[in-house]
């Protein structure tokens, strides 16, 4: 369906990241946002909270980050669209609600405004050291869906797809961006409301009694009955069979937890989205998402220049990962380079599809800025030597 | 989808037990011990449901983690057993994402006033539209019986083997003092009046705050050599002193002392929602759009 024209500020913007992605949220149809105030992500919600009155949006700040989670599940359950954002402390918090919005199938956005790490940190410098986090953050086995704009205007044509994708796959979905998107100011072209593409909360149609709020529905997302209703549902984050009701035993958890896992798995080819330029032929590959994919790209120019063979892989999707695709190229070219804001994050998924067939070479920053495009050349140049 | 106000959705007989068909029976038997309290607050809650005859599919109840956090469970409403400490906070979500429902908190001591204490007194204090009934058990029943925000000094726990020497907390002082315009205290023996308060409560508006002082029989009974659930009711009976509209300073609870029972606070104040549409109005005229009470857009 089309969005609602009242969330939709159609036109050509000079926009920075957050501002953007709070556009995105707006008109992807979110109508809820709890938050707590955190250095690089506070003007979304800010921006939101300027527009929500005009739109029948409501948006509190919470006590803390706990409770905005919670809020969000709660939220989402009545089936208005909802989103938090955030940054790294606020996203460790957020982490026990995740779960629980996981495991109650809850479709809503998390936008995490990355800044250096650990605990308090760079707070007003970039970071893109949260994205292991992203997938295991908290506890217990789940699949997540992360998204990694590297504009503001991928800020806000991500954020829309963040709640698309919720809605299919009823998870809480990740938008991994990070100060320097956040806090960069570019043009941003928002489009008109009737060619902007929403998937609305589907709604079950069949009747109270004979809903089962967790049936596997062939394609394993169970369908939704919202709060309100009628159909008096249960759920619960306890392990729990198709009516919502706690059992607590190894089949059960095996039929919980394999479905939870295989709703993602089964549609990671579906999901996983990136941009691929000149690997044909390549000696080398850049893996790159977010604000260092703008950096990588000069990298990659400097080493053309010099002769070499690159080719560049542009993560969109960050979860789930392209793991097909990685294992094809890693019979190909000699290595992989991965530079990104951490230590070794995303490199490690790399190194794990290649298998040893080809290199994974991280080219790490420990946050606070961006790579120098001559570290990352020269990390291609030494790949090829 | 059903506007009707009662319509139970359900096969079990009234006549099995009056307020049978407000709960999941087919969740039978529940997992609380003989002698334990909480059931009995269960049975005054669907009583009031049922006598107010509030519109249950438009009825959502929250529960965080513990036995209390299991009433969720058994109630045949909109039902959701979240994380520990976090009910008050995803009620809060609930109601603001749709404002028609009536939303209802039901949970223990150690998960509404310890884990979960900032999102009580920030509830109090924004007076969120949601009706908070916390059993107070003074200890961590599901976990084992360990210390509480709410032990009495010198009580016994599992991880006070010694007795507690921590301040415990006077929950229906806290509550009003962060601004809760409803405030009452009953223990579980006074089902009538427990009953009652319940029954104004669910038609009141704002966070009310509703403390029932219950026997875990199993854990703070035995630990504290009280005898069963029975002999902790007939306590109640003997220690129990009402007193509405008592001053909230005064109801601190000692161990095995008296218990301060009443209706404290019953004020009218302005919701969360009725400040926010109020405020929205002047500040922003016509151009201010309320949430729809049945929730955010979600449909062409
Ligand atoms: C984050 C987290 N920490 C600890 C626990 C373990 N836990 C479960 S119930 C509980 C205490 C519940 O006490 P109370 O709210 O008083 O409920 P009661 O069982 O006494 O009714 C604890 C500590 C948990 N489930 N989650
Ligand atoms: S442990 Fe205590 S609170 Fe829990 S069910 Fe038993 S008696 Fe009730
Ligand atoms: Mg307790």
């Amino acid at each position: 369906m089309k969005a609602d024209p009242a969330g939709v500020l159609t036109g050509v913007h000079y926009l920075d990241g957050d501002f953007a992605c709070g556009e995105g949220a707006m008109a992807a149809g979110c109508r809820f946002v709890a938050g707590y105030p955190i250095t690089p992500s506070t003007e979304v919600v800010e921006r939101i909270s300027r527009r929500f009155p005009m739109m029948g949006g409501t948006f509190i700040q919470m006590e803390d980050e706990l409770a905005s989670m919670a809020a969000v599940v709660g939220a989402a359950w009545t089936g208005t669209k909802s989103m938090t954002v955030t940054s790294g402390p606020g996203f460790s918090l957020m982490m026990e609600n995740i779960g629980l919005g996981a495991m109650m199938e809850t479709p809503c956005v998390v936008v995490n405004v990355q800044r250096g790490g650990p605990s308090t940190g760079l707070p007003t410098m970039a970071g893109q050291a949260d994205m292991m986090q992203a997938r295991w953050g908290s506890h217990g086995d789940y699949e997540p869906i992360a998204l990694s704009p590297r504009s503001p205007q991928e800020a806000f044509d991500f954020t829309i797809d963040a709640f698309n994708l919720a809605e299919q796959y009823r998870v809480p979905v990740f938008v991994m961006m990070d100060e320097c998107v956040g806090h960069m100011t570019e043009k941003v072209v928002i489009p008109p409301a009737e060619e902007i593409e929403i998937v609305p909360r589907k709604l079950t149609e069949k009747p109270p009694g004979e809903y089962l709020p967790y049936q596997n529905n062939g394609n394993k997302v169970p369908e939704f009955a919202r709060a309100g209703d009628g159909y008096r549902f249960h759920t619960t984050g306890l392990t729990h069979d198709e009516r919502g009701y706690p059992e607590m035993s190894e089949e059960c958890q095996e039929k919980n937890v394999s479905r939870l896992l295989e709703k993602i798995r089964g549609s990671a080819d579906k999901i996983t989205r990136f941009v691929e330029n000149e690997t044909d032929g390549a000696d080398v590959v850049v893996l790159s998402y977010g604000i260092t994919a703008r950096v990588a790209r000069m990298g990659i120019d400097l080493a053309r220049k010099k002769g070499v063979k690159v080719g560049e892989i542009r993560l969109e999707v960050v979860w789930p990962f392209p793991e097909k695709r990685i294992r094809e190229l890693s019979k190909k070219v000699k290595a992989f380079v991965v530079p990104e804001i951490n230590y070794g994050q995303m490199v490690l998924e790399v190194e794990r599809c290649a298998a040893g067939r080809a290199g994974a070479i991280l080219v790490p920053h420990a946050g606070g800025g961006v790579h120098d495009p001559e570290s990352i050349s020269s990390a291609i140049l030494g790949a090829v030597k | 989808m059903s506007t009707t106000t009662q319509s139970l959705h359900t096969n079990v007989d009234a006549s099995e037990h009056p307020i049978a068909p407000f709960l999941r029976m087919d969740r039978m038997p529940h997992i609380w011990c003989p002698t334990c309290g909480i059931g009995t607050i269960v049975k005054c809650f669907a009583s009031a449901l049922e006598q107010t005859k509030v519109d249950l599919d438009k009825t959502s109840i929250v529960s965080g983690i513990g036995c209390t956090g299991r009433v969720a469970g058994y109630m045949k409403l909109d039902a959701f057993h979240t994380t520990h400490g976090r009910a008050i906070p995803f009620a809060t979500g609930l109601k603001l994402g749709r404002p028609e429902l009536l939303v209802t908190v039901f949970s223990g001591d150690g998960d509404l006033s310890g884990i979960g204490g900032n999102h009580l007194i920030h509830a109090a204090r924004r007076n969120i539209d949601i009706l908070c009934i916390l059993v107070n058990n003074f200890i961590y029943g599901m976990t084992g019986g360990q210390n509480a925000p709410t032990t009495p000094v010198s009580a016994r726990s599992s991880t006070m083997p010694y007795g507690n020497f921590e301040h415990p907390f006077n929950l229906v002082h806290l509550a009003a003092s962060c601004g809760a315009p409803y405030v009452a205290r009953w223990t579980c023996l006074h089902i009538r009046r427990l009953t009652k308060t319940f029954a104004e409560a669910l038609t009141r508006k704002g966070f009310r705050f509703i403390e029932v002082i219950a026997p875990c029989s199993t854990l703070y009974a035995r630990l504290n050599k009280l005898g069963s659930g029975l002999d902790l009711m007939r306590f109640y009976h003997d220690n129990a002193e009402i007193k509405h509209g008592a001053d909230t300073r005064e109801a601190e609870i000692g161990f095995q002392d008296r218990i301060l029972c009443g209706k404290f606070v019953d004020i009218e104040k302005p919701t969360f929602t009725e400040l926010m549409h109020e405020h929205y109005t002047k500040t922003l005229g016509d151009r201010f759009v309320p949430m729809k009470p049945e929730g955010g857009w979600i449909h062409e």
